[in-house]
């Protein structure tokens, strides 16, 4: 392990251990949180126990759904918009300011047009990950080197050419930022819409624990998604150091 | 001038699908001028107002302890390259982190009311910003390091002449995103358990299937944010230009 995965390492392990301390102490009451062991175990015998594996399982799928619509939508989207400057200028203020709506208001829209079910909430993974992935894709277009272009234009490449040996490597590293949003955005937007109203998935689960104060079933699960998104988070950002290093970055 | 027009011809796009969509739907979707019109009743009613001044306030708070918070955070860690690599990858697992998950958490702390939206609001917003402010300062060219060392600039020249000029358009659109994840943070906040505020009128409405009002307020809430987003775009603009 690297040095840097090291202080991380040690960085995280100590903030979990003072949190244990606190729990443990009594400093922090165990009505507000459960100690960080306390959780553990209670998530091992949940998953042991079965009883989230549908929940888990349709969360997943629900959030692996959204984000492949978003990146493929927001990569095509933004590659076109990116190609008319005018339509490009005029969308900006709007795609700025997106996600200060609260689309969690069109659900009841959504489920009219989707039925109950996982429709509506999909649409609410792929309308909060997709407008992140068309952001990064804009940008890393707007971030080739004009002299890079130039130089395709001296060598007469064709603009398949340009596209795939200049444009594509110069916006790649946009290009990940932008799954990596889409990634976190796609969960927020699934658990989020689960949890404001559905009846299954993780989120629900979790909305239905708290307001049955069912703290020991709420933090299992809590920690679930904390883990299962750090872990998603950490191999992508893996394989993007490797890339990126053999592309010479 | 002409992006001014191309706005406006967007705009009336827009319209005009949201017109075509009522008339496809229109027990699903209010056309934009019930809309508009059902926005006006609510500007002019005196019940709207205080709700307004709650979700101004709190959102005000919000986005005052996040831009703060996060910049500070930001440029701290980002000056020293071992504590930005340490620090990036557990920033954005924070950030991709379906806070919403972590709202029975901020209610059980800060009990109903004020704080607990100004906590839940801080909370969306302060990481984007911070990890902005972070990469911005990472960005600035290693030449222009070197440069201060050759001139001898002391840590805070370097800081106010080097770093912040030039991380400024990076930080502005952190800025952009942190000011609509901390209103979004705020309005779920009153979603879920408030009695007062937009996010309350709109869960409120969507219980009442009161599908004028829902649309009325997500109206207002979108003119507000569109302008502030225009504003921190048009700074951007000028910001990137200057650099450029």
């Amino acid at each position: 392990m690297s040095r840097v995965g090291l202080i991380r390492l040690l960085v995280v392990a100590g903030f979990i251990a003072a949190l244990e301390l606190l729990c443990r102490t009594g400093a922090i009451s165990p009505r507000v949180l459960l100690a960080p062991s306390d959780m553990a175990v209670r998530l091992g015998k949940l998953l042991a126990s079965g009883k989230a594996n549908a929940d888990i399982a349709e969360t997943l799928g629900n959030v692996a759904i959204s984000l492949l619509l978003s990146v493929a939508g927001g990569f095509t989207i933004g590659a076109l918009v990116h190609g008319f400057p005018r339509l490009r200028a005029a969308i900006d203020p709007f795609l700025a300011s997106y996600y200060a709506l609260p689309f969690f208001a069109f659900y009841p829209l959504f489920i009219v047009l989707f039925g109950l079910g996982r429709g509506a909430i999909v649409a609410i993974g792929f309308l909060f990950g997709v407008v992140a992935m068309i952001i990064a894709t804009l940008n890393g277009f707007d971030r080739i080197p004009r002299v890079l272009l130039r130089t395709a234009a001296v060598h007469h490449m064709s603009p398949a050419a340009t596209a795939l040996l200049i444009k594509l490597p110069s916006a790649v590293p946009y290009l990940f930022t932008g799954v990596k949003l889409a990634i976190a955005y796609c969960f927020i937007g699934v658990i989020a819409a689960e949890f404001i109203m559905a009846s299954s998935g993780l989120g629900y689960a979790i909305s239905y624990a708290f307001n049955n104060f069912d703290n020991g079933t709420m933090y299992a699960l809590m920690l679930f998604v904390i883990v299962l998104v750090t872990i998603v988070n950490a191999l992508f950002y893996g394989y993007e150091r490797r890339l990126l290093r053999r592309w010479g970055r | 001038m002409r992006r001014v027009l191309d706005t406006a011809l967007l705009m009336l796009a827009g319209l005009a699908i949201w017109q075509a969509l009522h008339w496809a739907a229109p027990f699903v979707l209010t056309s934009p001028a019930g809309t508009a019109d059902r926005a006006w009743q609510m500007l002019s009613s005196a019940s709207f107002w205080p709700h307004a001044a709650e979700t101004a306030r709190a959102f005000a708070w919000a986005l005052l302890l996040a831009v703060t918070g996060g910049l500070a955070l930001g440029f701290s860690l980002g000056l020293n390259r071992t504590s930005a690599e340490v620090a990036e990858p557990i920033l954005v697992s924070v950030y991709s982190l379906p806070k919403v998950t972590l709202y029975p958490l901020i209610l059980l702390v800060f009990g109903l009311g004020v704080p607990a939206k100004i906590a839940f609001g801080t909370l969306h917003g302060i990481v984007p910003i911070a990890i902005f402010a972070m990469n911005a300062v990472r960005n600035v060219a290693a030449v222009h390091f070197k440069t201060a060392r050759v001139m001898r600039l002391s840590r805070r020249q370097t800081l106010l002449s080097i770093v912040i000029p030039g991380a400024m358009p990076e930080i502005v659109s952190g800025l952009r995103i942190g000011f609509s994840l901390t209103l979004l943070g705020v309005l779920i906040g009153e979603m879920f358990a408030s009695q007062r505020g937009l996010g309350y009128l709109i869960m409120n409405a969507i219980g009442l299937h009161d599908v004028p009002t829902i649309m009325a307020t997500i109206l207002l809430l979108a003119i507000v944010a569109v302008s502030a987003s225009a504003l921190l775009l048009w700074l951007d603009r000028r910001l990137h230009h200057r650099v450029a």
